[in-house]
C-alpha cells in the first residue's frame, strides 16, 4: 500500500510538473489555430495531433491540466473551509444549532446541482475574460460544494463534544472558542484532510460535466472538461487513440488522488 | 392416420412459405422521426414529425416541386388568380377518391377551408390564409370547380395551398381519410408510426400503374442520432433525412455511395450586434454597434471560407445575405460574399476614429474594443464558429469573449432584457417566399433582432427596408416583388445588421437499396417523391 501511495505521489508530481512546464514544452500555446491542419493525427510538430480547429492538442492538454489541477484544489479548499465553519461549529455547539445546520445542509444537498450551476452561470456578467471566467466557475463550484463535507464534519464534531477528553477539558474550566480550537479542531483534522482530497476529483469531474454541456471554462482556455468534449461522437477508439489521452490522464490522476488517501481517511 | 398428419404438415409448410414469399415481396421503407408527432390532424401541424406524416399522407391542390421549386398542379388541374390577387379559382381533377373510397369534390375543399378558418381550431396553417383578414369565403361553383376569395390581396396566393391538406367533408373517418399516397395504419406512442399504401391514390406512372410503388413506410421514433446512424449502417433503416457534418464525413469515408450533399440549403448562421437604445450596455459600445462601418469591418475581418471548411468540413458555403443561393428565384445574384480582408476592415475602422494601440484596437475616446458574443451551449458548430471569429477579430485588435448560455437564458437576454452585446445564432428557413421574412425585416417586428419593436424606424435604411417589404407584400406582380426584395438584400449587405456567415449544405444519407431517390434542399429532402420510390429485392429480403 505504501508503494502504491508512493507511486501515486510520483504520478501527481510528474503531471503537475509537466503542466507547469507547458510554456516551454508547447511554446505554440493553447489558442493558436493551425487552420491548414485541423483534426490532424500526431506528428513531430503536433505530438497529439490537432483538434477540430487546428489547435495543438498536446499544448491544450498541458494547459488544461494546469488549470484543472490548480483550480480544483483551490475550490476544494474553499468548500472544506466552509464545511468546517458550518458543520464543525454547529456540531460543537450541538442542540438547536446542530439541528438547524443539518436541516440547512440537507436542503442544500437536495438542490439540483447542475441546474443551480447553469442558473448561476447564466446570471454572471458576460464580458469577462476567459481567465476570470474559469476562476468564477471554480469559485462557484467551491461555494456550492460544501454541504456533503459539512454533514460529515457536524456528525464528527457532535461525537467529539460528548467525548471524555472534551468533558474533562470542560471540567477543567475550558470553554467556548478556546476549547474548540485547542481540543475539537485538531481532532477534526484527519476528516478535514480527507474531505479536501475527496473534493478535488469531485470538482474536476463537475467542471468536466459543465464542459460537456458547453458551460464550463470559456474558450479558448482549455480544461479537462473541454478536452473531454472532444470524445463526443467518437465511435471507434482504434481510429484515433490519441484523442483518449485527456481521459486517460483524468483517470490516472483521479486514481492517484484516491491512492494518496490512507484507509482511515477514506473511511472518515 | 399418419398419412393425414403428413398431408396437413405439407399443407401447413406450403401455406407458411407462401406467406413468407408475400411478406418478402412487400416493400417497406424505414426511416426515423426524431420526435413524437404531436398531431395527425393535417390542419393542426406545427412540428417536423407531424409535417413528415402530413407530407406523406395528405393531398393538396397544388405543390411546390421540391426539385424545380416550381408550383405544380396536384388535386387541382389548373387555377386562375384574379388581377387584384384576392381570388383564386381551382379546376379540380375528376375520378379522385379518398383512402376510404369516398369521392373527392369541391365540397371537400369548401369544408376544409371552413374548418381551417374556424377561430376555435387555432390552426397554425390558417395563419397564412388570415394575412388579409378573417373574412375568407369559399364558393363551390361546380363539383369540380371552387373559388376562394380573400378580403385583401394575398401575396403568392397560389403557393399557400401547398400546405393545405384537403380533408373529407363526407367520410365517417374524417381526417383519417386521406388523398395522399399513404395512409396512417398504426401508431404506437413513443415507438413507431406505420403508413400503408393508399389503394385509391390518384397518381399513376407513365405505364398507367397506380402509385405509390411502396407497400408501406415504417417510421421509428428515435431522438438519438447515434442510434439512428448505427441502425442505418446495419441496413435496418433506408434513409436519414438530415445528417450532421461529422456523421456525414464518417459515413462518406466508409460508404461514399450512401451519402448525398445537395449543396447549400436555406439555413444560415449569422452574427449581430445589439443596437437597442434601452439596452443595458455602455453608450460608447452602442455607438460602435450602431456604426455601419464597424459592422462592415467585422464582416470583412471574418474568414467565411475557413468557417465553411473547418466548422462544417467543407459542407457549407460563404453566405451573402438573408436569401440563400439555393433559393433560385429570390436570391439576388448580383451580390457576392464579403471577401476576407483584414486590411480593408482596419481602413474602414480608421474612418470612424478607431486606431491600434499596442496591438489592441481602441476607439477615438481611447476605449479598448472588447465585447462578448453569446451563443447557445451545446451547439458544437456555433461554439467552433465563435472561436474562429474570436481569432479573426483578434487579428484586427478586437478582444472577443465567447459566452455559451443555456437556451432559455439566451432567449431571455436577446429578446426580453436585451442584456447582451453580440449574438451568434442561425435561421432554419422552410419557405422560399420573402413574405415569410416580414417578421424579421419590418422595424416594428419582434424578430427584428438587432433592434426590435421600433415605434418608427430609427434609421433611414430601416425605413427604406420597411417601405420595400410593404411594397413587395402589397402587390401580386412577381417582377415588382423581386425588384423590391433585391433592394432589401442590397441594403442588408451594405448595412450588415446581420453579418451572414455560411449557408450549410443539405446533407442526407440514402441506402443503395432505395431506387428513385433524388435528395434536394427543401423539406422533405430525401422522400419528397415518396410515391415513386422503390426498394430492391435484397433490402426487403433482409428484414
Amino acid at each position: 500500500m505504501k508503494a502504491a501511495r508512493y507511486l501515486a505521489c510520483v504520478v501527481v508530481l510528474i503531471v503537475c510538473g509537466l503542466s507547469l512546464a507547458a510554456n516551454w514544452l508547447a511554446p505554440a500555446g493553447y489558442a493558436k489555430q493551425f487552420r491548414e491542419v485541423p483534426d490532424s493525427p500526431p506528428s513531430r510538430a503536433h505530438l497529439l495531433g490537432t483538434d477540430e480547429l487546428g489547435r495543438d492538442r498536446f499544448a491544450r492538454t498541458l494547459y488544461g491540466t494546469r488549470i484543472s489541477l490548480l483550480l480544483a484544489p483551490a475550490a476544494a479548499l474553499v468548500s472544506t473551509a466552509l464545511a468546517a465553519l458550518i458543520g464543525g461549529i454547529a456540531g460543537y455547539l450541538g442542540g438547536i444549532w446542530l439541528k438547524l445546520a443539518r436541516a440547512f445542509t440537507d436542503l442544500f444537498l437536495s438542490l439540483p446541482w447542475l441546474f443551480l450551476l447553469i442558473t448561476v452561470r447564466a446570471l454572471l456578467p458576460l464580458n469577462v475574460s476567459p481567465l476570470v471566467s474559469v476562476l468564477i466557475t471554480f469559485l462557484i463550484l467551491g461555494l456550492l460544494g460544501w454541504a456533503a463535507s459539512a454533514r460529515v464534519l457536524s456528525t464528527s464534531a457532535d461525537a467529539l463534544r460528548s467525548s471524555d477528553f472534551v468533558l474533562q477539558a470542560r471540567a477543567s474550566g475550558l470553554d467556548g472558542p478556546r476549547l474548540f480550537l485547542i481540543h475539537v479542531l485538531p481532532n477534526l483534522k484527519p476528516i478535514l484532510y480527507a474531505q479536501f482530497w475527496i473534493s478535488i476529483p469531485v470538482f474536476i469531474l463537475s467542471e468536466a460535466n459543465l464542459g460537456i454541456l458547453g458551460l464550463g471554462v470559456a474558450e479558448p482556455l482549455p480544461s479537462w472538461g473541454s478536452l473531454l468534449r472532444e470524445l463526443e461522437g467518437l465511435i471507434s477508439f482504434r481510429e484515433e487513440p490519441w484523442r483518449l489521452v485527456p481521459l486517460l490522464l483524468l483517470i490516472v490522476v483521479m486514481t492517484s488522488f484516491q491512492l494518496l488517501l490512507s484507509n482511515e481517511e477514506v473511511t472518515a | 392416420m399418419i398419412g393425414r398428419r403428413k398431408f396437413f404438415c405439407v399443407v401447413f409448410c406450403f401455406t407458411f412459405l407462401a406467406f413468407a414469399a408475400v411478406a418478402q415481396n412487400s416493400s417497406q421503407l424505414r426511416f426515423c422521426l426524431r420526435t413524437e408527432p404531436k398531431t395527425f390532424d393535417p390542419l393542426l401541424v406545427d412540428d417536423e414529425s407531424s409535417l413528415a406524416i402530413r407530407y406523406l399522407t395528405g393531398g393538396v391542390l397544388s405543390r411546390v416541386d421540391r426539385h424545380t421549386q416550381q408550383l405544380e398542379p396536384e388535386l387541382a388541374e389548373s387555377w386562375k388568380v384574379t388581377s387584384d390577387g384576392k381570388q383564386i379559382t381551382f379546376k379540380l381533377r375528376h375520378d379522385v377518391h379518398f383512402s376510404d373510397g369516398t369521392a373527392f369534390s369541391a365540397d371537400d375543399v369548401a369544408f376544409t377551408m371552413k374548418r381551417l378558418m374556424d377561430p376555435a381550431l387555432h390552426s397554425p396553417v390558417g395563419d397564412e390564409f388570415r394575412a388579409a383578414g378573417n373574412a375568407v369565403t369559399t364558393k363551390v361553383i361546380a363539383p369540380d370547380q371552387v373559388s376562394v376569395t380573400f378580403p385583401g390581396p394575398i401575396v403568392g396566393i397560389d403557393r399557400i395551398f401547398d400546405e393545405l391538406v384537403i380533408v373529407s367533408a363526407h367520410s365517417p373517418k374524417k381526417e383519417g381519410a386521406v388523398l395522399g399516397p399513404f395512409v396512417v395504419a398504426e401508431y404506437k406512442a413513443g415507438s413507431s408510426v406505420l403508413l400503408e399504401r393508399n389503394p385509391y391514390y390518384w397518381k399513376k406512372d407513365s405505364q398507367g400503374r397506380r402509385l405509390p410503388y411502396l407497400d408501406s413506410i415504417h417510421l421509428d421514433i428515435q431522438p438519438n442520432r447515434d442510434v439512428e446512424m448505427l441502425r442505418f449502417k446495419r441496413g435496418e433503416l433506408d434513409l436519414i433525412n438530415v445528417v450532421d457534418t461529422d456523421y456525414f464525413d464518417r459515413l462518406a469515408s466508409s460508404s461514399p455511395q450512401l451519402v448525398h450533399d445537395a449543396g447549400p440549403s436555406l439555413d444560415s448562421d449569422f452574427l449581430w450586434f445589439n443596437q437597442v437604445a434601452a439596452a443595458p450596455i455602455p453608450e460608447y459600445k452602442r455607438a460602435w454597434f450602431r456604426s455601419a462601418n464597424f459592422r462592415r469591418a467585422v464582416s470583412e475581418a471574418l474568414n467565411r471560407e475557413d468557417i465553411g471548411r473547418i466548422v462544417y468540413n467543407g459542407h457549407a458555403q460563404p453566405a451573402v445575405g438573408p436569401v440563400s443561393p439555393a433559393n433560385k428565384f429570390w436570391f439576388n445574384s448580383s451580390l457576392k460574399p464579403e471577401p476576407h480582408n483584414p486590411q480593408a476592415a482596419l481602413d474602414r475602422l480608421k474612418a470612424d476614429g478607431f486606431h491600434m494601440q499596442n496591438g489592441t484596437l481602441v476607439d477615438k475616446s481611447g476605449n479598448t474594443v472588447e465585447f462578448s458574443i453569446v451563443t447557445n451551449a451545446g451547439s458544437k458548430p456555433r461554439e467552433r464558429m465563435g472561436v474562429l471569429i474570436q481569432e479573426d477579430l483578434g487579428k484586427i485588435g478586437m478582444k472577443v469573449n465567447l459566452v455559451t448560455l443555456d437556451f432559455p437564458s439566451l432567449i431571455d437576454r436577446i429578446s426580453q432584457k436585451f442584456n447582451y452585446e453580440a449574438a451568434l445564432l442561425g435561421f432554419h428557413n422552410v419557405n422560399l417566399d420573402p413574405i415569410d421574412q416580414m417578421n424579421i425585416w419590418m422595424s416594428s417586428a419582434e424578430n427584428h433582432a438587432w433592434n426590435p419593436q421600433q415605434k418608427s424606424p430609427e434609421t433611414a435604411w430601416e425605413a427604406e427596408i420597411d417601405k420595400l417589404m410593404r411594397a413587395q407584400a402589397e402587390t401580386s406582380d412577381v417582377k415588382k416583388r423581386k425588384q423590391s426584395f433585391d433592394r432589401v438584400q442590397e441594403i442588408v449587405y451594405e448595412q450588415a445588421p446581420f453579418i451572414y456567415l455560411v449557408n450549410q449544405n443539405a446533407l442526407s444519407a440514402v441506402s443503395t437499396s432505395v431506387a428513385g431517390a433524388n435528395p434536394g434542399i427543401l423539406f422533405p429532402q430525401t422522400y419528397w417523391n415518396a410515391e415513386r420510390l422503390t426498394l430492391n429485392g435484397t433490402a426487403t429480403a433482409k428484414r
